[in-house]
């Protein structure tokens, strides 16, 4: 049995609820010391399309409260949290993996950075994004990888 | 080509350099048709605990050529609407063939004062009335007209002609009113819940990040002394729960009804915050 299934029968046996769909669902992730050690889709993630979802308004939306110089082209970058350049220095992919899924499990709950893999939310959600989280299994992924590759200030 | 790259470059650089000072807003004094306008003031001391030591205008925190268009009333396309207002204020309505000048006469003269000091305790309805409710409770009582639907253009308007009568003096509402203590203490409360998929209280943004950049949006302290508004991406004055409703929108939430219980308590906290302050309507915002 390769790596791949292997893992996904662990899921399934884990969270029996979970479709077949080889996912981790936004309760079922398992942040352990400020880490998600695996990856919360099987299909693994991809730096060019992370890069899109990141800058992206209706997705990732990262440029609203980060500074990236790798994406230098897009005006207005917002200053609410730490410029990301050389990000993937400074972090483990299962840390960034943590920090993107819900960054409050790293920084605490005051932070302002929204999970963006977690229905831990607020009140009164719009009908239109109740029980959904912002960005899928994949796309965090994909930012994940893309992170990694941000080195060197 | 070039030109276009080193510009978004330089913009790059600006943003990520050290960003507190580039961030600041402005320190600059705001004067309108000769009226000195307090754009910077000690924080209320009571009811204690205010975050700030300063409260800011949001004037402060916008780009130059949107502060120069508050300052000069001529450039200022708010100004068109408060002509309506005045319009509107002459104009008789409803059965009992008043309008608001029949019984209130020239507002320069009553109405001077009147919009820094609400949201007021209403005794009658048991609860804080800001000039829109006001507004609507005259024209049932007193001139058997219709109540304007939210955010008719008349109410906005006639609301903005009002307010502006307070060019210049400060905000100072009555908190010993009443109940209004208890509306106080919801609307705060209200202030720190954080709401919506993106899980952002009012203070996320205009308490623990003002002074930062959210995109191209300079968070202000998100005061209430400018409303209703002239914003110049909507190109028409926005109302205060118009405002309200659409900041809780952005956070991905059903955001409450205008003059609802839980706006009218966060309206009452708002101004609260703002004290001191001076009524800037209608300012001029991006
Ligand atoms: C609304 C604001 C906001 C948005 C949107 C946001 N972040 Fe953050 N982020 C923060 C803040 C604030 C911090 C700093 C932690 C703190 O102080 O709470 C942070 C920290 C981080 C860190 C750690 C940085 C370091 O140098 O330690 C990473 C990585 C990160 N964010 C990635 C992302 C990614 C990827 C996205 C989009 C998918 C994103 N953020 C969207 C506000 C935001
Ligand atoms: C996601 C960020 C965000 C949240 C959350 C938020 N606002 Fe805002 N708000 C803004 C932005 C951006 C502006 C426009 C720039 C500025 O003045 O800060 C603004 C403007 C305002 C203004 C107008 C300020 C002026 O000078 O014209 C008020 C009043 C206001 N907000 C109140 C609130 C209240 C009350 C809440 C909570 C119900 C809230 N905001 C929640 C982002 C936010």
């Amino acid at each position: 049995m390769n790596r791949i299934c292997k893992r996904s029968v662990v899921l399934v046996a884990l969270f029996a609820a979970a479709p077949a769909a080889a996912e981790t669902a936004p309760g079922a992730v398992a942040v352990d010391d400020m880490a998600v050690a695996q990856p919360i889709s099987e299909a693994g993630g991809d730096p060019v399309a992370g890069r899109k979802v990141f800058a992206d308004r209706g997705l990732g939306n990262c440029l609203a409260c980060h500074v990236n110089a790798d994406l230098k082209s897009e005006l207005f970058q917002g200053t609410v949290g730490p410029a990301l350049d050389g990000v993937g220095d400074r972090w483990e992919a299962a840390q960034l993996r943590a920090i993107v899924v819900n960054a409050k499990t790293v920084f605490g709950p005051e932070t302002m950075m929204p999970g963006f893999y977690s229905l831990d939310v607020g009140v009164d959600v719009a009908e239109e994004f109740k029980d959904k989280t912002i960005l899928s299994a994949k796309d965090v992924e994909d930012v994940v990888a893309y992170l990694t590759t941000l080195k060197g200030e | 080509m070039k030109n276009r790259t080193l510009a978004a470059l330089a913009v790059v650089l600006l943003l990520a350099g050290p960003t507190t000072a580039l961030a600041d807003p402005v320190s600059e004094a705001l004067e309108i048709d000769g009226e000195a306008i307090v754009t910077e003031a000690p924080a209320p001391k009571e009811p204690p605990g205010h975050p700030f030591d300063v409260v800011k205008s949001g004037w402060l925190y916008r780009e130059p050529d949107t502060r120069a268009m508050e300052a000069d009333s001529f450039e200022n396309p708010g100004m068109l609407n408060v002509e309506h207002g005045e319009v509107v204020w002459n104009t008789v309505a409803g059965e009992a063939g008043k309008s608001c000048a029949s019984c209130h006469g020239d507002a320069a003269e009553s109405m001077q004062g009147v919009g820094a000091s609400y949201p007021k305790w209403n005794a009658k309805a048991g609860k804080p009335f800001d000039i829109e409710l006001q507004i609507n409770a005259c024209r049932t009582a007193q001139m058997k007209a219709e109540p304007y639907k939210f955010d008719a253009q008349d109410q906005v308007d006639l609301t903005a002609y009002i307010k502006h009568q307070s060019l210049g003096i400060p905000v100072k509402i009555d908190l010993s009113a009443g109940d209004m203590m208890s509306w106080w203490q919801k609307g705060k409360d209200r202030y720190y819940l954080r709401t919506g998929q993106l899980n952002f209280a009012c203070a996320s943004c205009h308490e623990a990040n003002s002074g930062r950049y959210l995109r191209a949006d300079h968070l202000s302290q998100g005061n209430s002394n400018g409303f209703p508004t002239y914003r110049l991406k909507q190109g028409n004055l926005v109302s205060l729960h118009n405002r309200f409703r659409g900041c809780v929108r952005d956070t991905r939430a059903e955001p409450p009804k205008a003059f609802s219980d839980e706006l009218m308590a966060l309206e009452v906290y708002v101004a609260w915050r703002g004290e001191g302050l001076s009524v800037e309507t209608p300012a001029v915002r991006q």
